[in-house]
């Protein structure tokens, strides 16, 4: 056992550990995605100001999210509408865009 | 055009004073009018890195209270010509840098001299973000370890969003990475990250390399920005940051395991 921990230890020097943990930490809290978070926000206000062109929806019926999945981010844009008939908000599939 | 430089880093302790002097004076030696301004309040340090403690009579928070002007707490250093320190203040108050002071203290200073050098304090709270605010450049100082990279990385996400750049929606501030105490022989042992391994995770241009040194400790004995040492690894590779900062072309030096490579040639005879 303790033998194969060298063994380990040598294919993947202490350096390589570093990296590896730093590119984990650096994707989750970084300042990529705290930049994220700030142009999800504005992205946010400029699709409300186009859908109020057309229809007159309140400023949470728009819910904008960023999401890791395996190697890609999956960006979910949901938009409640109201019904046309009743005046309620009915709710739309989400928009999901990659 | 006066431009604003921060050296700066989020964690402590990694270079930033040691960069922020030879810094300084590498642009002084280039016939280029410099200050260098020390924002760490309470923890005064730069100097005795300079060598001007002695001479320190008001302080950077003295000239934002009204209690001297800049001329007399501006130190002209002996050494070189058109270097000048603006000491920290020993005050414990934290906040006494205000914005609309420090405001007013840069704005003097980019009258009067070609490059303002602001010497960070650790941490990502007031201190350091008054002293990124108002820069155009900012020194991203680096040591190949993981709790420094990624304080280096955080303080990227404050620059790239609380600067007086960002804020006013004006070109970004010039992030460069100056990676310090780099030791070659331990990158190869596999001990510490290497340069690319620093560089892929920041993702910003490298202004130098700064190979760990016993002279950066005896220069700061001497009070001498170690850059001054010209024979020195650490020095010279300060000489040629300054020079690659001034636009020149100088190749990466220090990054391998010198004394082996001697070996190696030897061998190859
Ligand atoms: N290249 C180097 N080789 C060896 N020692 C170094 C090197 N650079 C800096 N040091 C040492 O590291 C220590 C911290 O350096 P310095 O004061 O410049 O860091 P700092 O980032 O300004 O610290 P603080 O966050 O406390 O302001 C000092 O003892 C200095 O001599
Ligand atoms: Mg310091």
């Amino acid at each position: 056992m303790r033998f194969l921990d060298m063994f380990r230890d040598q294919r993947a020097p202490s350096a390589s550990k570093a990296k590896e943990r730093l590119q984990i930490i650096v994707a989750r809290e970084g300042r990529n995605s705290a930049l994220s978070s700030d142009y999800l926000q504005r992205m946010q206000q400029e699709l409300l100001a186009v859908v109020r062109k057309y229809v007159a929806i309140e400023q949470d019926h728009i819910k904008v999210n960023l999401d890791r999945e395996g190697d890609y981010e999956v960006l979910e844009v949901n938009i409640t509408l109201p019904d046309a008939n009743t005046g309620k908000p009915v709710h739309k599939t989400p928009t999901r865009a990659r | 055009m006066a431009r604003v430089i921060v050296v700066t880093s989020g964690k402590g302790g990694v270079g930033k004073t040691t960069t922020s002097a030879s810094f300084a004076a590498g642009l002084a030696q280039r016939d280029f009018k410099t200050v260098v301004v020390d924002f760490d309040v309470g923890l005064r340090n730069l100097d005795l890195i300079m060598g001007c403690e002695r001479r320190v009579v008001y302080d950077f928070v003295n000239v934002i209270n009204g209690e001297a002007n800049l001329n007399q707490a501006l130190i002209k250093d002996k050494r070189l010509n058109n270097l000048y320190i603006l000491p920290a203040s020993q005050t414990r108050d934290k906040e006494a840098l205000t914005h609309e002071g420090v405001e007013a203290v840069i704005g003097e200073l980019k009258q009067r001299f070609d490059y303002i050098v602001c010497d960070s304090p650790a941490g990502i709270e007031h201190g350091a973000h008054i002293a990124m605010y108002f820069a155009d450049d900012a020194l991203i100082t680096t040591n190949p370890e993981v709790s420094s990279v990624r304080d280096s990385d955080r303080i990227l996400g404050l620059i790239a969003s609380r600067s007086r750049r960002a804020i006013h929606d004006e070109e970004p501030v010039q992030e460069l990475l100056v990676l310090t105490r780099y030791s070659p022989e331990r990158v190869e042992r596999g001990d510490m990250l290497a340069l690319d391994d620093v560089l892929e995770i920041l993702g910003i241009p490298l202004l130098g390399v700064i190979p760990e040194s016993q002279s950066v400790l005896l220069a700061s004995n001497e009070g001498v920005p170690v850059i001054m040492n010209e024979r020195s690894d650490a020095g010279s590779a300060y000489g040629d940051m300054v020079a690659r900062y001034l636009g020149e072309d100088r190749p990466h030096r220090f990054l391998t395991n010198e004394r082996k490579n001697l070996f190696q040639r030897l061998f190859k005879r």
